[in-house]
């Protein structure tokens, strides 16, 4: 079973064919070029083909970018801006197929009237997909305006070329004319096809440039608006009755005090009872006057014992990958190794909670919201609604942080109906408390492997058993002549019984925890054979050329020096591949016996991403992978009991402060020869495992679990 | 419990307004005034997402009543630019990239900001401890700290790194 199809049975239920017709819109337009394609062309060129399974093909058109008749260059996406910086990388790209100034390039992010369906932002999916259909469409554009201009100024086509907005004569640059000149007054819609040349690479001027950031002033001085900030005339503030874990049963309610205040309404809708007000306090003071008894079932299951739990369940065991023979493996091996790796539920926890503000007015919505599936929540919404999806819009305003968990859009859901139900605009806000409870978490989930050297200290045999982390990652590429790699049950697999909650895509879904395990485990082995971790590896990845130039990118930088682990110094090192960008890390941290505290000192991250499109922004987005990733190395796991969370806000709950994050340095490794790949996701994946063997390296103790918290560092120690 | 008469200064312009004493700053800065700078995260005091200064020191507004306000000096995010002009820390944020989804990012420059007023030379340490409790899930730490070295210098103070 494939990873990526369990994202594919997640998002099918988002695949109702959408009914817009874009030729109306497309009406509204106005004049200039407006370059568009199908979904066709999305999901037969820009996605993998399994993305295609289980959609119908719409037959309508979707309007990429407008060269408007003042020349601005207009780019519509459905995509979401969440703090990953699409909202400059692809303008940027828009700027080089168009030889036009950057600022002049305007973008729609994620209006579901306005932009062509997306399937949502997530899986470092945007630049490696999405950007390529972009190009081309500009590069469709580029071609248009060419043609206008050999008209205009009495030229072939070939004598032309296009720079700063405007077309020129390639040898009298002088004899030129401006994009908004050849834009006025027409009317040109091309639909785009699979011919449009794109610029290569050694040609880029705008892409492979640093850009900074577009949306910053705007996030300096508070004007950027988030879901939260929408005001509306006459709107009102929900705060909904919440049962105290998951599969609790109301019981009795008595609204009454509640209804008698000031300015309050009370809605009940069966399972949905909320409190409206025109302030979120009085909300909030409103529904604490609710009496209401729930009947919570006695349950067992809580964070202890999850991993039990879990290896208990009858689960299929599906191959999806071997290569030899492991008999042959075992027998051929000098020593045999086995580990067992365990990860535990992690939120998403992003500052800004779920929020969406509904205005459902006749048979009409318009919701402004908080989510990086904004088309997966149109459709959701005209089905609760029980409207036709074209009279459901969805505006993404700013995103304030997703990381996966805002592709669940329960309280878009919920506002609609409250808004439909009170004839008001309602804002539903969602509690720190209600964040944790509804939070769709990274599974627990174990990792087994078992493993062989042969007398020459090489991996010749390996058995990687994964127990509920996703499939992500789950590859082996070391070169192992013998080697199975079997799931046990994926993260949206096992049916109810399984989590005792939602579980879901939390950044590098699946990644965190097989290359965790696995890049533990590689050096638990060169541990073994007395061999330097980095030259261990290096001699087990036997051709794998661009893994071990990363490898050697980063302990170059890093300064790494040859020893046998653990070597007291805090060193670590791990490597790995996301999907196609290949990432090295080394780690240096420092271990307080006495406290049991882990303080990384230092982290280095090389990482070839293929062609860069925005140096900026993949450092940044290494530079955010590394400082969340520490948390869930160091602070970060869900406490539960049965349905019940335990963790209600950040005194609990802790991840990555200031202090926590140590020097971080990363290094572009050049690969313009590989199309862009994902960025957002690939370094956190290596984290977990870079942490774990520095603090082995440290202190000669092997963390098994994660997070590595003071406390069971203590308790580690004094089991030593 | 009746609404009360409270006067302060906001943003250096002086207001009064008839408000609950017990509602807290956060809300009533969103929805009486409009200033949605101020963000809600946790609605506890732990994120620093609705920092704001009042009397030049960063409080948790999402924690702060209306009766605590009488006659003080409060600033939101709103309020720190003047005449158009970045305040130096905004402008070292934009120069440094030091945000990402921007949704601490008031609170982060508010935070700073009352740290320079009361260090004009901020060492990084002081830097950490000051913004140690306003969290950042995007992982802008780095290049935020980076932004309030450079701040500090172009402020006349700080040493250059």
């Amino acid at each position: 079973m494939n990873d990526e199809k369990y994202i594919d049975q997640e998002l099918a239920e988002m695949a109702a064919p959408f009914t817009v017709n874009r030729r109306e819109f497309l009406k509204l337009l106005g004049g200039g070029i407006i370059v568009s394609f199908s979904l066709e062309n999305i999901y037969g060129w820009g996605e993998p083909a399994q993305q295609r399974r289980s959609r119908r093909e719409p037959d309508d058109l979707n309007a990429y970018l407008i060269v408007g008749e003042d020349g601005t260059v207009t780019c519509l996406s459905g995509k979401i801006e969440m703090g990953q910086g699409v909202i400059t990388s692809l303008p940027q790209m828009l700027a080089e197929e168009l030889e036009v100034p950057l600022k002049s390039v305007n973008i729609v992010l994620g209006d579901t009237d306005l932009c062509p369906w997306d399937m949502g932002t997530f899986g470092s999916r945007s630049t490696k997909f999405y950007g390529p259909l972009l190009r081309a469409a500009a590069a469709k554009a580029r071609e248009i305006l060419i043609e206008l201009a050999a008209e205009e100024l009495a030229l072939s086509k070939d004598k032309l070329t296009v720079k700063e907005g405007f077309v020129l004569e390639k040898n009298n640059p002088k004899n030129k004319v401006s994009y908004a000149s050849l834009t006025k007054g027409k009317r040109i819609e091309r639909h785009l096809e699979k011919d449009a040349p794109l610029k290569s690479v050694s040609d880029f001027t705008v892409c492979g440039q640093p850009r900074y950031r577009t949306d910053s002033l705007v996030k300096v001085t508070g004007d950027a608006k988030f879901a939260g900030d929408i005001r509306l005339e006459g709107m009102l503030y929900a705060r909904i009755l919440r049962p105290p874990a998951h599969r609790a049963q109301l019981k009795s309610v008595d609204t009454s005090e509640a209804e008698q205040m000031n300015n309050v309404r009370l809605v009940r809708d069966g399972d949905l009872i909320a409190t409206l007000h025109p302030t979120p306090d009085g909300a909030e003071e409103a529904l604490k006057k609710i009496q209401a008894e729930f009947d919570v079932p006695e349950e067992d299951l809580d964070h202890t014992n999850i991993y039990e739990h879990l290896l208990k369940l009858p689960s299929e065991s599906n191959i999806i990958e071997q290569k030899g023979d492991l008999e042959e493996g075992k027998k051929s091996s000098a020593k045999l190794i086995e580990g067992s790796y365990y990860n535990c539920y992690v939120a998403h926890a992003p500052i800004e909670t779920h929020t969406a503000l509904a205005q459902v007015e006749g048979n009409k919505a318009v919701i402004w919201a908080s989510t990086q599936t904004p088309f997966r929540a149109k459709d959701e919404v005209a089905e609760v609604l029980g409207l036709p999806a074209e009279n459901v819009r969805v505006i993404t305003p700013f995103v304030g942080g997703g990381f996966g968990g805002k592709t669940h859009n329960g309280q878009i859901v919920e506002a609609a109906r409250l808004s439909k139900l009170a004839g008001k605009p309602v804002q539903v806000a969602w509690t720190r408390a209600e964040e944790f409870l509804f939070d769709n978490y990274r599974p627990a989930s174990i990792i087994k492997i078992k493993s062989g050297l042969d007398d020459q200290n090489r991996i010749v045999y390996w058995h990687f058993e994964n127990f509920y982390a996703g499939e992500r990652s789950s590859q082996m590429y070391y070169d192992v002549p013998n080697y199975q790699t079997v799931m046990r049950g994926g993260w949206g697999r096992g049916g109810s019984g399984t989590h005792p909650f939602g579980v879901g895509a939390w950044r590098g879904p699946g990644s965190n925890t097989n290359i965790y395990a696995r890049e533990s485990h590689i050096d638990v082995m060169a541990s073994l054979a007395g061999a330097d971790p980095l030259e261990f590896r290096l001699k087990n990845l036997g051709n794998d050329k661009r893994m071990q130039r990363v490898l050697n990118a980063a302990a170059e930088k890093f300064g790494w020096k040859s020893a046998k682990s653990p070597s007291s110094r805090g060193h670590g090192i791990a490597c790995l591949d996301y999907l196609g960008t290949y990432v090295a890390l080394c780690a240096h941290v420092e271990v307080d016996k006495k406290t049991g505290k882990i303080q990384a000192k230092r982290i280095v991250v090389a990482q070839d991403t293929g062609t860069i499109i925005n140096p900026q922004g993949i450092t940044i987005q290494i530079e955010g992978c590394v400082a969340m990733g520490l948390g869930y190395c160091l602070t970060e796991e869900i406490h539960f009991k049965g349905g019940k969370i335990l963790d209600t806000n950040f005194d609990t709950y802790e991840f990555s402060r200031f202090s926590l994050v140590p020097k971080i340095e990363v290094m572009l490794v050049a690969n313009p020869n590989l199309a862009p790949q994902g960025c957002g996701e690939p370094a956190i994946t290596g984290m977990g495992a870079v942490m774990a063997n520095a603090v082995y390296d440290a202190i000669g103790v092997r963390f098994f679990e994660l997070p590595m918290t003071p406390d069971r560092v203590k308790a580690k120690l004094s089991e030593a | 419990m009746d609404s009360k008469t409270i006067r302060f200064t906001l943003n250096d312009r002086p207001v009064q307004l008839a408000v609950r004493e017990d509602r807290m700053l956060l809300w009533v800065l969103r929805t009486e005034f409009g200033l949605t700078g101020a963000k809600f995260g946790c609605g506890e005091g732990f994120c620093g997402a609705c920092t704001v200064l009042i009397n030049n020191e960063p409080v948790r507004s999402c924690q702060y009543p209306m009766k605590d306000i009488e006659e003080k000096k409060v600033l939101t995010i709103e309020g720190l630019a003047k005449n158009g002009e970045l305040h130096p820390i905004q402008k070292a944020f934009v120069d440094h990239d030091a945000l990402q989804c921007g949704f601490c990012t008031p609170g982060m420059i508010l935070t700073a900001y009352s740290l320079f007023l009361k260090n004009s030379k901020p060492s990084q340490a002081d830097i950490i401890k000051a913004l140690d409790d306003n969290l950042c899930r995007c992982g802008a730490h780095t290049r935020i700290i980076q932004a309030l070295n450079a701040a500090a210098v172009s402020m006349g103070g700080g040493k250059s790194r």
